[in-house]
């Protein structure tokens, strides 16, 4: 990639940083019901990448694809690869529970366990069996989740007392706790109030110094404000089914102000959603 | 009541009243439909009030001491009382609970997490809710057949039927609080690097714990009540319980026995004896209540 092609901003295919996650999709099924085809979506190392598009166009079976969550369907199947740091996440002899103790999950609607906020950000850490402060693990995850000083003096308390926002951050401190290499967020924000989607979007930015993000969001603002890069996905309808395809995938910016496929334009136009 | 015609946008006129119309045909249907359900639920509650104020009435008075410690009295003899029977009865809801609480828990473990919609499931499944509809004397047939024939009337036998009779409803009470657990939850584990087991044991087991209680809580109290199981099995005893293989009283053959005797005293007794199997009982479902709330 040239450094003029760069400024043009006319390309961004070729990712500049460390891939992370090598994510080649070629053929995802529910049974017999092909859901995704071809999309190449490489995920780099300390940057937020966004998956947007039209509701049915597969980016969360993609993002599900990335720590084998969908594994748990009993129907799923896969074809191609996910590359972690160069290793296949979907060979035979990985354990995928071990892939999700480094790809950690934050889900769209808040999930916390019923037990203490305390006990649920340590939840990972007894899980791995953690020998050193937990204690203070649990606070730093806290504090880097921003939800800290709202809970200090309630760790005692049901994480289901919090609000939606606070239980989205909690299981973003629990997410964290662990200090996975990246973080999966389906839809985070689609069941929080504006104040408490602000919170976490400013919460993403200050993760993506540790983590590296990747973000499935059907909120087109959501993903300029915090995207550096952005796939687009899209529905196949031509052969009868409802296939979803990656469209295109580039610098947030480009995708949007400089979309090199009609459809892309038509749909960050606000063309169809 | 004033109307307003839709038809004419020109012929529009006032406004209909909003003032409460209690002669209307709707106000009244809906007043006696709340006086029928409240009159039912009155209705509903006369039997249980008069059985707990019966009992009250007519065991409250034996209720002492001697009644809760001593040994049955024989024939014309004064006193004496059921120490024996509630003995008895605990042990054997014991040995029931040891063994139906196990069990169910496992077999509600594989009916809604490991394998819910496989054949042996819903086979299963079938024959659990069938069984909690069963007549209980079949689970003493079925125990005496089993185990008395073989070994003899025991307090085990006793607690073995009582097992039997408890399995379903803990099975399929197990079964539907972890139903209850929501998938989110178990997603959340799963996305942390749960195994399935861990997910079972770390999650669902306690966010389903309290229903679970509440569940085996109910089963204990109803194996409490029983009678009919205990007559081939536990048979009965005039002292109290040394070893397990040996018959034993239960209150509620105890009252069976007392209330057909010509005897005063022991009518006297077989009352008392029933408003402490319901006491016994409500302590049970108390525990239930409390061990049932979430802890945090």
């Amino acid at each position: 990639m040239s450094a003029t092609a760069e400024s043009l901003g006319s390309s961004a295919s070729a990712p500049a940083g460390e891939v992370v996650l090598d994510c080649d999709l070629q053929k995802v099924f529910y049974g017999d019901f092909l859901a995704v085809r071809d999309s190449r979506v490489p995920i780099e190392k300390g940057k937020i990448t966004g998956f947007i598009g039209p509701s049915g166009c597969g980016k969360s079976t993609v993002l599900r694809s990335l720590n084998r969550m969908n594994d748990l369907i009993p129907v799923f199947r896969f074809e191609g690869h996910v590359k972690y740091h160069g290793q296949d996440i979907y060979a035979k002899k990985v354990d995928p529970v071990v892939v999700r103790r480094y790809i950690g999950m934050v889900f769209q609607q808040p999930n916390p366990f019923s037990m203490s906020i305390y006990d649920n950000v340590a939840f990972g850490l007894r899980l791995n069996r953690f020998k050193g402060d937990l204690e203070e693990r649990v606070h730093k995850a806290m504090e880097r989740a921003a939800i800290w000083n709202e809970v200090k003096d309630k760790l005692k308390n049901s994480g289901l007392s919090l609000s939606g926002g606070q239980q989205q951050r909690l299981c973003i401190a629990r997410a964290i706790a662990t200090e996975p290499d990246v973080l999966l967020m389906d839809e985070p924000c689609s069941a929080l109030d504006p104040i408490a989607t602000r919170q976490v979007e400013e919460l993403m930015l200050e993760l993506k110094q540790r983590y590296t993000l990747a973000l499935v969001t059907h909120n087109m603002q959501q993903a300029t404000r915090v995207a550096d890069t952005t796939a687009f996905f899209g529905v196949d309808i031509s052969r009868g089914g409802r296939t979803g395809y990656l469209v295109e995938m580039g610098e947030t910016e480009q995708i949007f102000k400089d979309p090199r496929q009609e459809l892309t334009k038509q749909y960050v136009s606000g063309e169809f959603s | 009541m004033s109307q307003i015609d839709l038809t004419s946008p020109a012929r529009a006129v006032a406004l209909p009243s909003l003032e409460r119309q209690y002669l209307e045909r709707r106000a009244l249907v809906s007043g006696a439909l709340t006086a029928l359900t409240w009159a039912a639920a009155v209705l509903g509650s006369i039997p249980l009030f008069s059985v707990i104020f019966m009992l009250v009435a007519q065991g409250g008075a034996r209720l002492d001491l001697e009644a809760l410690t001593a040994l049955p009295p024989a024939g014309f003899e004064p006193g004496g009382g059921f120490g024996n029977a509630i003995l008895g009865t605990l042990v054997m809801v014991a040995i029931a609970t040891l063994i139906s609480v196990p069990i169910g828990l496992l077999a509600a473990i594989y009916l809604a997490v490991l394998g819910p919609s496989s054949q042996l499931a819903g086979v299963s499944r079938f024959v659990a809710k069938t069984l909690t509809g069963f007549p209980s004397i079949l689970a003493g047939v079925f125990t005496y057949a089993v185990l008395v024939v073989a070994f003899g009337y025991s307090a085990l036998a006793g607690g073995i039927a009582l097992a039997v009779l408890m399995l379903p409803t803990v099975v399929l009470a197990a079964e539907e609080a972890m139903k209850q657990v929501p998938q989110r939850m178990t997603d959340a584990a799963y996305g942390m690097g749960c195994t399935r087991s861990q997910v079972i044991w770390k999650v669902v087991l306690p966010t389903g714990l309290p229903g679970i209680l509440t569940g085996v809580m109910l089963a204990v109290a109803g194996a409490a009540g029983e009678s009919a199981p205990l007559l081939f099995t536990a048979l009965f005893s005039n002292y109290y319980l040394a070893e397990l293989m040996e018959p034993t009283a239960s209150l509620s053959i105890l009252i069976y026995n007392f209330s057909a005797m010509p005897f005063e005293n022991q009518i006297e007794l077989a009352w008392a004896a029933s408003l402490t199997l319901v006491l016994i009982v409500l302590v049970f479902n108390i525990l239930a209540r409390l061990v049932g709330q979430p802890k945090v």
